[in-house]
């Protein structure tokens, strides 16, 4: 058996995360750029395997598949022997949980984020202007997001329960840009969703997440 | 297993996707009106059911959940054995529903929701008139992933896949009749199901 094909920039926050997947599962992957400056996202190609035009998309044999958590979610499934065996939970009990805050990631501190992510780490890189008035209601946003993790933190070390799982798991990419930027201050003010982050965010697989971010693109 | 709750609203497009599944599986279940005009999912017992003071919360005996879509989740396979079908066994089948799942969640629910925010639910709660610059543009963008569909739906009767499934029970709330072939096809299928039927009744329950 060979290796999957993921599709797109590693700098794109909905790749990372199924890169980070990857890596937690220790599935071999081949990592294919798609030059987005010039458009490759668009072409009738690529529209044939991601029908939106976006990254990623991803291939295993004879499966094609796009949206970042799709992709992980198939992860977990196909390699559950494979790598962090718990990341999608054992039994019902605890994928319940691990689905419930999965889905507050995708609804709730996503939207927010996302828009942070844009205007604060991506349009300057791309010489667009940021609007203040987008950055600080979304900031609004996700501080009252952040305060529901905070006291969700309080008594639990991660947020589905007592391990680390893809529900923690889908919030680093996000929240990687934003701590490195001057809004912060978000995550690492709050002294339960800071000691939270410091430990996913330290685990070897998202640090090498971060590497292949920071390498230039090929 | 224990006895099944849902808080929640009949007006709530969340609360109504779980009702559908609630009803797809044949269960039986308490429903637990949450007033939303006084602020009930805002104040401190709801909040102990749902974090984040939104409609619905879900209990199975001890098991207390939030997030419409991680309920039906946790339905379709704890109940697996019981009414519809919702899920696929094959892990490849299993996948490319999860795919469609994600969609509704991440392109078709933001604009969807949005316009009919401005065109139904604003006016109706006071809000004012809605904004027309809003309403075009959530509509263009609706339109761009409905076309999405059109390709997808050429191809398989369901977004799910062969069968309904839970990514298209995840539509119902916001599902409308449209101009293209395929989607209006599908989307009356669904939105003709007897438990969407069933779970829209609840509305005629409210005060």
């Amino acid at each position: 058996m060979g290796s999957v094909n993921v599709y797109g920039p590693p700098a794109s926050t909905a790749v990372a995360r199924v890169l980070a997947c990857l890596l937690e599962k220790e599935v071999k992957f081949q990592l294919i750029p798609v030059n987005m400056a010039k458009g490759k996202h668009k072409a009738p190609e690529y529209l044939k395997i991601q029908p939106f035009g976006q990254v990623p998309a991803f291939q295993d044999e004879s499966i094609t598949l796009f949206e970042s958590r799709a992709i992980s979610r198939y992860l977990c499934d196909k390699f559950a022997d494979k790598g962090n065996k718990g990341l999608f939970g054992n039994g019902l009990l605890e994928r319940a949980s691990i689905e419930q805050w999965l889905e507050a990631e995708a609804q709730s501190f996503n939207p927010p984020s996302s828009v942070l992510v844009f205007q604060l780490a991506f349009a300057p890189r791309m010489r667009l202007k940021q609007d203040p008035a987008v950055i600080e209601q979304n900031e609004g946003k996700l501080a009252k997001v952040l305060d529901v993790y905070e006291n969700r933190l309080e008594e639990s070390r991660f947020l589905a329960g007592d391990d680390f799982t893809l529900a923690d798991l889908s919030h680093l990419p996000n929240a990687q840009y934003i701590t490195g930027t001057d809004r912060g201050h978000l995550l690492t003010s709050r002294k339960n969703v800071n000691r939270w982050w410091e430990e996913i965010s330290s685990r070897p697989s998202w640090k090498k997440v971060v590497e292949m971010q920071k390498a230039p693109p090929s | 297993m224990g006895v099944l709750k849902l808080h929640g609203h009949p007006y709530s497009g969340a609360t109504l996707r779980v009702l559908s599944v609630l009803h797809e599986k044949g269960l039986e279940f308490e429903f637990v009106p949450i007033d939303l005009a006084t602020g009930e999912h805002k104040k401190e017992h709801f909040l102990s059911l749902n974090p984040f003071g939104q409609v619905p919360a879900f209990e199975d005996g001890e098991i207390k959940m939030f997030e419409s879509r991680a309920i039906t989740q946790y339905l379709a396979h704890a109940y697996a054995d019981r009414g519809t079908e919702l899920l696929f066994k094959e892990t490849k089948k299993m996948a490319e529903m999860s795919v469609w799942a994600e969609v509704e969640a991440q392109k078709f629910d933001p604009p969807a929701f949005k316009v009919v925010f401005e065109l139904i639910l604003k006016p109706m709660i006071g809000g004012g008139a809605a904004d027309e610059a809003t309403v075009a543009e959530q509509q263009a963008a609706l339109s761009k992933v409905l076309d999405v569909y059109e390709a997808r739906l050429a191809g398989s009767s369901y977004l799910s896949g062969d069968s309904f499934g839970l990514a298209d029970a995840h539509h119902q709330p916001l599902a409308a009749f449209d101009s293209r072939p395929y989607v209006s096809r599908w989307a009356a299928d669904i939105l003709s199901r007897p438990a969407w039927v069933n779970a829209l009744a609840q509305q005629s329950n409210a005060p």
